[in-house]
């Protein structure tokens, strides 16, 4: 299948499409509104900061056009900064508009933590996932970021704590999310990647 | 559910061959990079780290070339660094498939340098790498490969780095470095105190007790090691079952 990564000018776009094709997916970056609205899955992977990740976005004018796409029912998958960017507005960059999509709001990490949350964390499952489908309940995934946002129900699938609770997993209808880099997690990254390109087909 | 300690292989590379240096002079070639990336991914390294050691201008190209083809063996987060100067190197290796670099001298010499990279690249792609060796002035940041002291206090240096944004520290004990006599864990304790980020611990990792050692006493939260995996001495595998049988929580991949 051929799955649209958005490129909005950051980001580590190689890393995403290798994990993408190594599981028989076709890859095309897409960068212009036309093409988010002909695609038939998308990635919004991302790093970096949010104000950066959501001024990209906006002065490409995709922001529309993604929200129309997820509206239209078109699979997506969101990666760290790109789960982050689905919320309504994140601690990193006080005014800056996120998408919206969840109306909930990214939080810096607790100062008793270690932060940033850099490394291999596991999961607590909320609900039945199917970005987690087959994956054992132990399994480690890699995660490396300042923010998060709360595990709240009913979006959150699956949570991880450091510091609070946290949204790992975000499952809202056609819109899935990951706050851990799947493409940098291993076996287990990739078993949730062939999970997204198999509920997606 | 624990963050797990992470165990780091490294490969120092000096024109596109893994080499391996002692007390930071003499060099020995141990194999090919990619071979050992692979072998590295597969056993369960949870992160890889490639040094460029002579970080001449001019080997450049052959170094962004490593990073390249490395980054087609993993499936881990990879973190290149040597040489890195300006914004232009940091998105050099970063485009060339790393996720993240270390800065080291130059950021001695500028620490704006760390403030810029973090905001270009976001924290996560910034790792301070340190050199300390112990003097009569206490623990002292050293540069150039370690061969120059530069006067600043390792705690110090630490704090500011990660004030500036940088989202993790490499501390790598010179006066250990290759000497197989065990981890700094006084020098590790003492920086993981003073900083919020991680602290990956280097320098003189030889038996599985080591590991144990600092991420006790040591507190830190990642441990590298090169020369005793490249050898094939001891499998990352078995480390980490040592480890997690002895309460470290580790990532198990088999």
């Amino acid at each position: 299948m051929r799955v649209s990564i958005i490129d909005y000018g950051a980001g580590n776009l190689p890393s995403v499409e290798c994990a993408l094709r190594t599981l028989g997916a076709e890859t095309a970056r897409v960068s212009t509104p036309e093409q988010i609205a002909a695609a038939s899955a998308l990635v919004l992977p991302g790093v970096g900061h949010f104000s950066a990740f959501v001024t990209g976005l906006r002065e490409r004018n995709l922001t529309a056009a993604l929200r129309d796409a997820i509206a239209g029912g078109v699979p997506v998958l969101g990666i760290c900064l790109g789960l982050q960017a689905m919320f309504a507005s994140s601690a990193e960059a006080p005014g800056a508009e996120g998408l919206d999509l969840i109306h909930d709001n990214v939080q810096a990490l607790p100062t008793n933590v270690k932060s940033p949350h850099i490394g291999w964390n596991q999961l607590r499952r909320l609900r039945e996932s199917i970005l987690l489908r087959d994956i054992p309940h132990h399994a480690y995934f890699y995660f490396a970021h300042s923010y998060a946002a709360a595990a709240n129900e009913p979006h959150t699938a699956a949570a991880c704590d450091h510091g609070f609770p946290f949204a790992a997993v975000v499952e809202k209808d056609n819109l899935m999310a990951v706050q851990f880099h799947p493409e940098k997690s291993g076996d287990v990254g990739s078993h949730v990647l062939r999970n997204f390109l198999e509920w997606a087909r | 559910m624990t963050l797990a300690r992470r165990i780091i292989p490294c490969l120092d590379v000096d024109a596109g061959r893994v080499v391996k240096g002692i007390e930071f002079t003499g060099l020995r070639d141990m194999g090919d990079p990619e071979e050992l990336a692979a072998r590295y991914n597969s056993e369960g390294a949870d992160e890889l780290i490639l040094l460029d050691i002579t970080a001449s201008r001019d080997g450049r190209a052959t170094f962004l070339e490593t990073v390249s083809r490395v980054a087609q063996q993993l499936n881990i987060p990879f973190t290149a660094g040597g040489g890195i100067r300006r914004l232009e190197d940091g998105h050099a290796v970063l485009r060339a498939g790393a996720d993240k670099f270390t800065v080291n001298t130059a950021a001695v010499a500028r620490p704006e340098l760390i403030s810029e990279l973090a905001a270009q690249f976001g924290s996560q792609a910034v790792v301070l790498s340190m050199d300390v060796k112990k003097t009569h002035r206490g623990w002292e940041v050293f540069v150039r490969g370690g061969a120059e002291s530069s006067g600043r206090d390792a705690a110090a240096w630490a704090r500011e780095a990660a004030a500036r944004g940088a989202g993790e520290i490499l501390l790598t004990s010179i006066d250990r470095d290759g000497t197989c006599s065990g981890f700094d864990c006084g020098l590790t304790a003492a920086i993981a105190a003073q900083v919020s980020v991680p602290v990956i611990a280097s320098g003189g990792a030889k038996t599985f007790d080591d590991f144990l050692a600092v991420f006790g006493a040591g507190q830190a939260d990642a441990a590298l090691a090169a020369s005793i995996f490249h050898t094939a001495e001891h499998s990352i595998g078995a480390l980490k079952q040592y480890l997690a049988s002895r309460g470290v929580p580790v990532r198990l991949t088999r």
